[in-house]
């Protein structure tokens, strides 16, 4: 497919996948090229030794990021995405791993000192932890939160609301109270129309009525 | 380094080894929400641990239930100093993802604003930087600068800084012609003058490079371990700018240099970016310069709105209209990485869609974490007042840290 849009271009993904795949193979799961990223699917305990392997030998100096995603209907329910950046050969890759809450995944602050926060922002947010990291603290959300935020099956308004109590003098927690309900849009198909019955509906749903018989057959 | 002793006389002569200070989070230096629980040796800081995430707003959960065009304000708003750039690397992950081809003028446009955006987030970090370090004046006068910097926004999109001006496929609407010449008479006659004389107070002063030469020296190696970017990395001597290493939209048409530092301290920094001030003023000349006529916006109308007189005469358009401000548009599956060169450095975005008209899951790579990471790194065994130096070196805002 050619190439129309005008996003940040790297080096050519040309051989990157087998060059790789080749020092990698052991712990490899699969490796695909789609939209102009290569992403490579790993072993979630070899994440250490593949990262080192793609640090130490491909050039891979930088670690940019780590995101987490939430995918509840898989057995392992969460990935864990490293973006990796080469400063000498201009390119990227990701590397993602599978997770659910209780498999720890190998710690890479061995590899990276800013590993330590990124990872601390995925232990807070999806609750994946990292075995190793000397210092799994929660880091964006509140002191004493409770849950992980960005799994898809944490309401959006959260379960806690706060504000200046004028009596107590202090910040009170309390349960989150809505003035009204929750509007979510779901636009998703609009020519569908909403799912709730209308005076009248019902009549659409009703056994049509029987056609008037014929003339002939009702004299028999 | 060996603890001191020493008695204090506000504990009643008991002897104390380390103070630990709290560090904001209301303080003026902190240039935000920023907490550092601080562990003093007398003046000397033994180990920083910033805390962030108070001005934390779940905006990549917000993401996820909003479409794609109703999310991009949202990138105005994380790192609120340069609106323009955060919209810069969304749009363009959406772009990769529907491989959505932009009109010349449009990409143009954005290079424009975008390095119009680096300058007056220069012109702010520079400011307070200087502030930070006892100089009042120069703030006062580059703020001003930044305030013109804010009209041109405004005359283009409307908004002075929360423009959402660009758009998946283009920009929102084109900039009135006058406005491209009023912007080259203020480089040439307001912007530099004004520029040169506040520099010329603090770039030779005695004072402000006693508080910043050899403050925060980070090596090459670190500053590639710690995922440095921007002007961070720069200063360090590495030569990497994502406009010139990975090109998106027409900066590969563009001429400029990439300034770095030699010694990689707090001056660096600061010198970086007076020298991509210049660099940015270069851009921009360019710009106007070669920026064809013709449309801003992809023709594909299933991405971008129709023009308004358009929906008054046709069906098409107004079912075009319609459908991408209610439904929006659909973006086909997958995930991309898209980063480009915010003025504070790597900002990045990784788009994963499942091929609804929301994203599924929308990480926003702040430049600011990686770098407020390495605080305790950098301030060990310096001063409780370098603290203040180093952070306005970073050059760190808090709605795009905590998001």
């Amino acid at each position: 497919m050619a190439v129309l849009h005008s996003a940040p271009k790297f080096v050519s993904n040309e051989g990157v996948i087998d060059a790789i795949s080749k020092s990698i193979s052991v712990w490899l799961i699969d490796a695909q090229e789609t939209h102009g990223e290569i992403i490579f699917r790993v072993q979630r305990g070899a994440i250490e030794q593949v990262l080192r392997s793609l640090r130490d030998d491909h050039q891979y100096q930088q670690l940019m990021e780590i995101a987490g995603v939430d995918y509840p209907d898989r057995a392992e329910r969460f990935e864990v995405v490293y973006m990796l950046l080469s400063l000498t050969k201009n390119h990227r890759v990701m590397v993602k791993c599978s997770a659910s809450e209780d498999t720890p995944v190998p710690t890479v602050t061995t590899l990276w000192p800013n590993a330590g926060w990124l990872e601390r922002e995925v232990f807070d947010m999806f609750g994946v932890t990292f075995a190793g990291n000397p210092d799994l603290r929660r880091i964006l959300t509140d002191y004493g939160f409770e849950g992980h935020p960005f799994r898809k099956d944490f309401p959006l308004t959260g379960y806690t609301e706060l504000r200046y109590s004028e009596e107590e003098k202090r910040v009170v927690y309390e349960p989150v109270e809505l003035a009204q309900e929750m509007r979510e849009f779901d636009f998703l198909s609009p020519w569908e129309g909403a799912d709730y019955a209308l005076p009248g509906d019902e009549k659409a749903d009703e056994k049509a009525p029987a056609a008037p018989p014929a003339a002939g057959e009702a004299k028999k | 380094m060996t603890m001191q002793r020493e008695e204090s006389p506000t504990t009643d002569g008991a002897v104390i080894n380390n103070y630990t200070i709290n560090f904001g989070p209301q303080h003026p230096a902190a240039h935000g929400v920023l907490r550092m629980v601080m562990e003093l040796d007398g003046e000397v800081i033994e180990r920083i641990d910033p805390h962030v995430g108070l001005l934390h707003r779940g905006t990549e959960k917000l993401i996820e239930h909003k479409t794609y065009l109703q999310a991009l304000p949202y990138f105005d708003r994380l790192d609120y100093v340069s609106p323009l750039c955060q919209e810069h690397s969304y749009v363009l992950a959406i772009e990769k993802l529907l491989n959505l081809e932009v009109p010349i003028r449009a990409q143009y446009l954005r290079v424009l604003f975008a390095e119009l955006t680096r300058i007056s987030n220069h012109m702010l970090n520079m400011g307070a930087h200087i502030l930070d370090v006892g100089a009042f004046t120069p703030n006062l006068w580059i703020m001003d600068l930044r305030e013109d910097c804010m009209n041109f926004f405004e005359r283009a999109s409307g908004a002075r800084m929360h423009s959402a001006w660009f758009r998946p496929g283009g920009v929102h609407q084109d900039v009135p012609e006058k406005l491209l010449v009023d912007i080259g008479d203020w480089l040439d006659n307001r912007f530099f003058q004004l520029f040169e004389d506040a520099m010329s107070l603090v770039i030779d002063n005695r004072i402000f490079k006693q508080r910043n030469v050899d403050i925060a020296v980070v090596g090459r190696d670190d500053a590639i371990a710690w995922g440095f970017s921007g002007p961070m990395i720069r200063a360090a001597g590495i030569p990497w700018d994502l406009r010139k290493s990975q090109p998106y939209d027409v900066y590969d048409r563009m001429e400029f240099d990439i300034p770095v530092g030699t010694n990689s301290d707090c001056y660096d920094r600061f010198m970086v970016r007076v020298k991509e001030v210049y660099e940015s003023a270069k851009i921009i000349r360019q710009c106007l310069r070669d920026m064809p006529t013709g449309p801003i916006a992809s023709s594909d109308s299933k991405v971008s709105p129709p023009k308004r007189a358009e929906m008054k005469q046709s069906m098409e358009s107004l079912i075009h209209h319609f459908k991408l401000y209610t439904e929006g548009f659909h973006v086909p599956a997958g995930e991309v990485y898209v980063a480009t060169e915010s003025p504070k450095g790597e900002f990045g975005v990784y788009l994963v869609s499942d091929g609804t008209n929301k994203p599924y899951r929308c990480k926003i790579r702040p430049t600011a974490f990686s770098h407020l990471q390495a605080m305790d790194f950098m301030c060990k065994g310096h001063m409780l007042p370098d603290a203040t130096a180093i952070l306005g070196a970073i050059d760190v805002v808090f709605g795009e840290c905590d998001r």
